[in-house]
């Protein structure tokens, strides 16, 4: 409850910010905001109740949704220490983004800690109305128009379909509760009953699939990663999407038993992993726009992802928790060192090493990380994903698919090392490069590379 | 009156709403299709409200099941309209600066 009511008084702080404070000073607002978040966050993960609202059961907090809000809240610092100049950079108002972004992180919260379906749709709006926002703030360009308005079109298609599937569950059952715990009051007098309740999962199950833009409800998501500003595309590309698929695992981990028998939702499941790692990871080979290769790269870390739904067991809650981590650090990481570029494309990242060997070097360790080589926190990520497969009694076929695709990721994300380090070229950054920066990437390149050598190092405050 | 009218109404405005968003080409007229969608959405959650209060009234005379359907549609409601301003604001955005709604303009983005 602390993150929550935390999070909203944050963002309206932020707006009040705006008006009283000079532009250069919002940042360190917003750094100081997110601080006491975490520490009301991590209150109520020790069980410190200083905010403590009766919800009716409308919502219930577990250790691995506050541990998951933690993580969040984390990646968030660290996205705001790197990248908070350049969202100085995108428009005049500074103050109304991050205020943005606090809301979206009360959608989060809420995410993490819904017990029914009312406040899992709430959770899912207020985490997307302000992203359609951030999407289009740069008001006179026009991909970032296209972007917003393909998001919002798209979001709030997958919104309609997502409350016809609430209200199928809703007729079929008489609650809105997530436990499906028998059927508490029937629909009477219509013959075909029975399907009520199926259909309105699977319609759950596809407005789900857009949002975290799995195969093959992936089509608007390169287009938005794109067109968005950078710094807002590393923002909905990690914390926006890890936050989606712990909903999506909260909700269907509870009501995947009511798609009847297993073999039904294992096989959609596996078909859908499969697409997903498919056209993720082979559209990315062929990009050469470094930004669109990461937008196509982060649909095929969501195949990844999908291992957690697939089977449910000790693995995948630490899977998760640590694919959150690994993921949104890297990516957060390369996308910063990416808006600081003068040129997208991959030869823009030509001769980096020279320039500016700290950015090449934290840059490397960031894909390595991705592509889950050894010693990085990527590696460990991708192996909890595919072990949680493997003890869940999954299909072994399933796993060998992966890693094969995993080691097609290896190709296209060293293309991008290839071009810092062995072509020539003069890498032109839009912006000096600040030695506070560079000190921030060493760090979080540290951290990457300690998670790498000891996974349990974040596992134990969970478990502890 | 049967559920199943309810169902089959709802059920057809929900497709009317759908079929427009998929193939109409004015933003204004999608985005009134999504509205179609989620208010055939309220009209169904309110029919099944109904439906459950009515099963539970049989029993007992003081019961308040069903009621959470109707409170749903209410932030149906409070949502549809953040959206629609959010929404709207993109609209005029993207007017502003092509002097048209038309969504083919989307598919520039692609290349």
């Amino acid at each position: 409850m602390n993150a929550i009511i935390l999070s909203a008084l944050c963002g309206v702080v932020m707006m009040f910010s705006g008006i009283l404070l000079n532009k250069s000073a919002i940042k360190y607002v917003a750094i100081a905001s997110l601080l006491v978040l975490i520490i009301g966050n991590l209150l109520q993960f020790y069980s410190v109740y200083t905010i403590n609202i009766d919800s009716k059961g409308l919502l219930s907090f577990d250790r691995t949704g506050l541990f998951f809000n933690t993580i969040i809240f984390i990646a968030t610092l660290v996205y705001f220490i790197l990248s908070g100049s350049d969202i100085e950079r995108v428009g005049p108002d500074v103050a109304e983004y991050f205020a943005l972004i606090f809301f979206v992180l009360c959608g989060v919260t809420i995410l993490t800690s819904f017990n029914g379906l009312l406040m899992f749709f709430i959770g899912i709006e207020i985490l997307s109305i302000p992203l359609y926002i951030l999407t289009g703030s740069d008001k006179r360009n026009l991909k970032s128009n296209e972007a917003s308005l393909k998001y919002f079109l798209m979001g709030s298609f997958s919104t309609g379909i997502l409350l016809m599937g609430i209200t199928l569950i809703y007729g079929a059952t008489g609650s809105f509760g997530l436990q499906s715990t028998g059927v508490k009051s029937a629909v009477t007098g219509f013959s075909s009953a029975g399907i009520l309740a199926p259909v309105g999962l699977i319609l759950l199950f596809i407005s789900m699939c857009f949002k975290v833009s799995a195969a093959p409800f992936h089509f608007w998501a390169p287009d938005v990663y794109d067109g968005a500003p950078s710094v807002f595309t590393s923002f909905m590309a990690t914390i926006v999407k890890a936050a989606g698929f712990f909903a999506f695992i909260k909700l269907f981990a509870a009501k995947s038993a009511d798609f009847g028998p297993g073999q039904a939702w294992t096989l959609i499941l596996y078909v859908i992993i499969v697409l997903t790692l498919f056209i993720g990871n082979i559209t990315a080979v062929f990009q050469q726009s470094v930004k669109r290769m990461l937008a196509y790269s982060s649909i095929a870390q969501a195949g990844f992802m999908l291992f957690a739904l697939y089977s449910t067991n000790d693995f995948t809650k630490d899977g998760i928790l640590l694919y959150t981590a690994a993921y949104s650090f890297a990516t957060i990481g390369i996308f910063s060192i990416l808006t600081k570029m003068e040129d997208y494309s991959l030869e823009g990242y030509n001769g980096l090493s020279k320039s500016q060997p700290v950015l090449a070097f934290t840059n490397t360790v960031f894909f390595l990380s991705l592509s889950g080589i050894p010693l990085t926190a990527g590696f460990f990520a991708k192996y909890y994903m595919l072990a949680s497969a493997i003890k869940g009694g999954g299909s072994l076929s399933l796993v060998i698919i992966a890693v094969l695709f995993a080691a097609v990721s290896v190709y296209y994300y060293f293309k991008v090392i290839q071009a810092m380090y062995f072509k020539e070229g003069v890498a032109a950054t839009n912006t000096p490069i600040t030695g506070g920066f560079k000190l921030g990437l060493i760090v979080l390149a540290a951290i990457i590379i300690i998670l790498g050598i000891f996974p349990t190092a974040l596992l134990n405050y969970y478990y502890f | 009156m049967p559920i199943q009218y309810y169902i089959y109404l709802a059920l057809s405005l929900f497709s009317i709403g759908v079929v427009g968003v998929l193939t109409r080409r004015n933003a204004i007229i999608i985005f009134m299709c999504i509205e179609l969608m989620l208010n055939a959405t309220n009209l169904l959650l309110v029919a099944f409200s109904k439906m459950h209060h009515a099963i539970a009234l049989a029993s007992n005379a003081a019961t308040q099941v069903g009621i959470e359907g109707q409170l749903f549609v209410f932030f149906i409601m409070v949502v549809a309209a953040a959206e629609v301003s959010v929404g709207l604001a993109i609209i005029v955005m993207m007017y502003r600066n092509t002097h048209s709604v038309d969504i083919n303009f989307l598919n520039r983005l692609k290349n």
